[in-house]
């Protein structure tokens, strides 16, 4: 087993477990927003707004998991 | 198939090597200035056509930035609006045959992550003077100190990836699936690399408003 198909493996893994917890996230955080948005809808504008600067936060997770995959793949380290 | 972290060098400007992101960024910066001139040298009081579209982009930037920064907006909006112009139009340059997208590189989001950064201190320091901002990093107690020295450079380090992730990957799947899957397969992706660019854009500028914000004075 090289390295280098150890590394093809653990990239697939980790963009694949890095993708679960954010999707699940954003899908509650939407839902929440939407319950907020139809309680409130002249409130509309700061509710979107904050939705979307939280979203951006949750999804850097999963972007932190897309750099180390690529990392491993064409900058890895170990491999000359 | 290329490292997406390899820079395309053009040409050598001296010592410095000038890598495509960079010519690209010129051209977006000579087209950005010649239609920022050509469209203000004849003002009318009552608005049409194009003037009326500019008017109406600055406006709503503005009213963005006011709804965050409680107070004198007017102060950040040439630094934000470009932000989100500049970052629009370099996202949406993907798009053109030819072009390739100077943010897909890590080193534009890198260059605009640290222009928001030191706009952040400039700010904080500008309001509260350099010991009021200094001491605003324990506000809460003093346990908070490297928790918030920490996140000064999480967040900005994020920033740079947020950006540079959704580009380059949105970019590398439509090449990947030209390659191999057919001619007129990505177009629906391209679609929404529309959205994507626009929504990446704003995030930027918003999270570059919240973070000056919050380094400013909480004068209310």
């Amino acid at each position: 087993m090289d390295l280098e198909y150890i590394s093809i493996i653990a990239a697939a893994l980790t963009v694949s477990a890095g993708a679960v917890g954010p999707a699940l996230s954003e899908g509650y955080a939407v839902a929440r927003a939407m319950e907020a948005i139809a309680r409130q809808p002249e409130a509309a504008g700061p509710l979107a707004r904050t939705l979307f600067v939280g979203l951006a936060m949750i999804e850097t997770t999963a972007i932190y998991c897309l750099v180390v995959a690529l990392l491993l793949l064409y900058a890895n380290p170990f491999i000359k | 198939m290329e490292s997406p972290f390899i820079p395309h060098v053009m040409f050598m400007l001296g010592p410095v090597p000038i890598s495509y992101a960079v010519v690209v960024t010129w051209g977006i910066m000579l087209g950005l200035v010649v239609v920022a001139w050509l469209s203000c040298r004849h003002f009318s009081t009552f608005p049409e056509g194009w003037q009326a579209a500019i008017e109406l982009l600055i406006v709503t930037i503005d009213e963005q930035i006011g709804e965050v920064i409680q107070g004198n907006s007017k102060r950040f909006l040439p630094l934000i609006g470009s932000l989100f112009i500049f970052i629009a139009i370099a996202n949406l340059i993907d798009l053109l045959p030819g072009l390739s997208a100077p943010t897909s590189v890590l080193e534009t989001p890198a260059a605009l992550a640290m222009i928001a950064y030191f706009s952040v201190h400039y700010a904080g320091i500008s309001s509260q003077g350099l010991w009021g901002y200094l001491k605003s990093y324990a506000k809460p107690s003093v346990i908070m100190l490297p928790f918030t020295l920490l996140s000064q450079i999480t967040r900005t380090f994020s920033m740079m990836v947020r950006l540079f992730g959704n580009m380059m990957s949105g970019q590398f799947l439509i090449s990947i699936l030209l390659v191999f899957v057919g001619f007129l397969v990505p177009v629906p992706l391209m679609a929404l690399h529309v959205l994507i660019s626009l929504l990446q854009a704003y995030i930027f500028a918003i999270l570059a408003t919240v973070f000056i914000a919050a380094a400013m004075a909480d004068t209310s």
